[in-house]
């Protein structure tokens, strides 16, 4: 049980997947600029990563594994994230029109968030099991709309303030994000 | 014959992915610690991306529309696929330095965006073209990057040791957010070259 919480809040907090393993690097510059979007951003995600950390884990173990066919495991993947993304935003739009539009554009993004691919992967990599998978996904996810939800906020600040020129834009977007991974960098040796 | 060799002059200047376009920013920011990696990676994704917009430019006629996308996925899967084993049999040092990132080319925005925005549209031979000259682009941008953030942090360039002896190295520039510093600054400075000039031009 112990093991399990690390894992949590190692792959929220030290482990973050855009501050420090610059993954999902994408949407947490693109989709950032407010708040709201960014929220929605990170609760599809957040659905999608857990979904997809647990039925990989049963492709991979139960598919790939039995036929020797691990070398195809990106393409495999990437049909799953892919068909999931689909499938959820079949169900999303029937169940639940209301979070069908809040989400709905961000859905597709989804499929080429190379953090979802990423955290299947590294869930392999490591020889998670199914209930470490599940729970690595999540916190990994919760730790994306963690950083992407806070970049939005100072992002609604920075739009007052008065940047150089040359630093509009993109620049100083990177910058903010910088200072951000250095604040995060404080948490490494927080777990052993 | 012009026409090929704007496709390789917009690829790597005018609208070069990295620096113009700010596509596939995950491994720009991340294999860039050393130069030999940024270097690797920026080949990986070229020869992926030719292969792509070679097989789809060849089969734009004969894939449906509405399932356009996970046909391209697939295919560019199973190039990345075949490029992993390449690199996993002939520069397994490279292989080990880059892992994770490899299969990630995969979902490298810059090449589902040549897919879709150039070689579903266009005839095989430029669209090849597209692809070497955005590839170029994207390793020349990963490249420069490696080159100041190998530099800062370690004093050294493809590990031969550049800087003068006084210099004490910062090994924050290999990690996170050195990686964000740097191509801020980079930004910044291309920015500022392109301000100047456009006000120039005006004056």
């Amino acid at each position: 049980m112990t093991d399990l919480l690390l894992l949590f809040i190692g792959s929220i907090l030290i482990n973050n997947i855009v501050l420090s393993r610059f993954l999902g690097t994408c949407p947490f510059l693109g989709v950032s600029s407010k708040i709201k979007t960014a929220t929605g951003m990170g609760v599809a995600v957040t659905f999608v990563i857990t979904l997809a950390s647990f039925i990989s884990y049963i492709v991979y173990e139960y598919l790939l594994v039995p036929f020797e066919l691990e070398y195809l495991y990106t393409i495999a993947f990437i049909l799953v994230i892919a068909s999931l993304v689909q499938f959820v935003e079949l169900v999303i739009q029937k169940t639940s029109p209301v979070l069908y539009s809040a989400l709905g554009i961000y859905l597709p993004l989804i499929t080429t968030n190379c953090a979802v691919l990423g955290i299947v992967i590294i869930n392999v990599n490591s020889k998670y099991t199914l209930l470490e998978s599940v729970v690595n996904g999540f916190g990994t996810a919760l730790g994306f709309t963690m950083a992407i939800v806070l970049l939005a906020g100072i992002r609604e600040r920075i739009q007052s303030n008065n940047i150089p020129k040359a630093f509009k834009g993109f620049p100083i977007l990177l910058i903010t994000a910088g200072l951000m991974a250095l604040a995060f960098l404080g948490f490494q040796g927080m777990i052993k | 014959m012009r026409e090929l060799i704007n496709r390789l002059k917009t690829g790597i200047f005018t609208e070069n992915p990295t620096f113009m376009q700010m596509l596939g920013m995950c491994p720009t920011l991340a294999v860039t610690t050393s130069a030999q990696a940024g270097l690797g990676m920026g080949l990986a994704t070229t020869a992926v991306l030719i292969l792509s917009n070679f097989a789809i430019s060849l089969l734009r006629k004969a894939i449906p529309v509405k399932v356009r996308i996970p046909v391209f996925v697939v295919l560019i899967a199973t190039f990345v696929t075949i490029i992993e084993m390449l690199l996993k049999a002939y520069v397994p040092a490279l292989y080990n330095e880059l892992g994770l990132f490899i299969p990630l080319i995969v979902v490298n925005c810059i090449i589902l965006g040549r897919a879709e925005a150039y070689a579903s549209k266009n005839k095989v031979l430029p669209s090849v073209f597209d692809g070497i000259g955005m590839g170029l682009g994207f390793t020349f941008a990963l490249t420069l990057i490696s080159i100041v953030r190998e530099l800062l942090a370690y004093g050294t360039i493809f590990d031969i040791k550049i800087a003068p002896k006084f210099y004490e190295a910062s090994t924050i520039f290999a990690s996170a957010p050195g990686a964000y510093f740097v191509l801020g600054f980079l930004l910044a400075g291309i920015a500022a070259i392109r301000n100047k000039k456009s006000s120039k031009g005006r004056a």
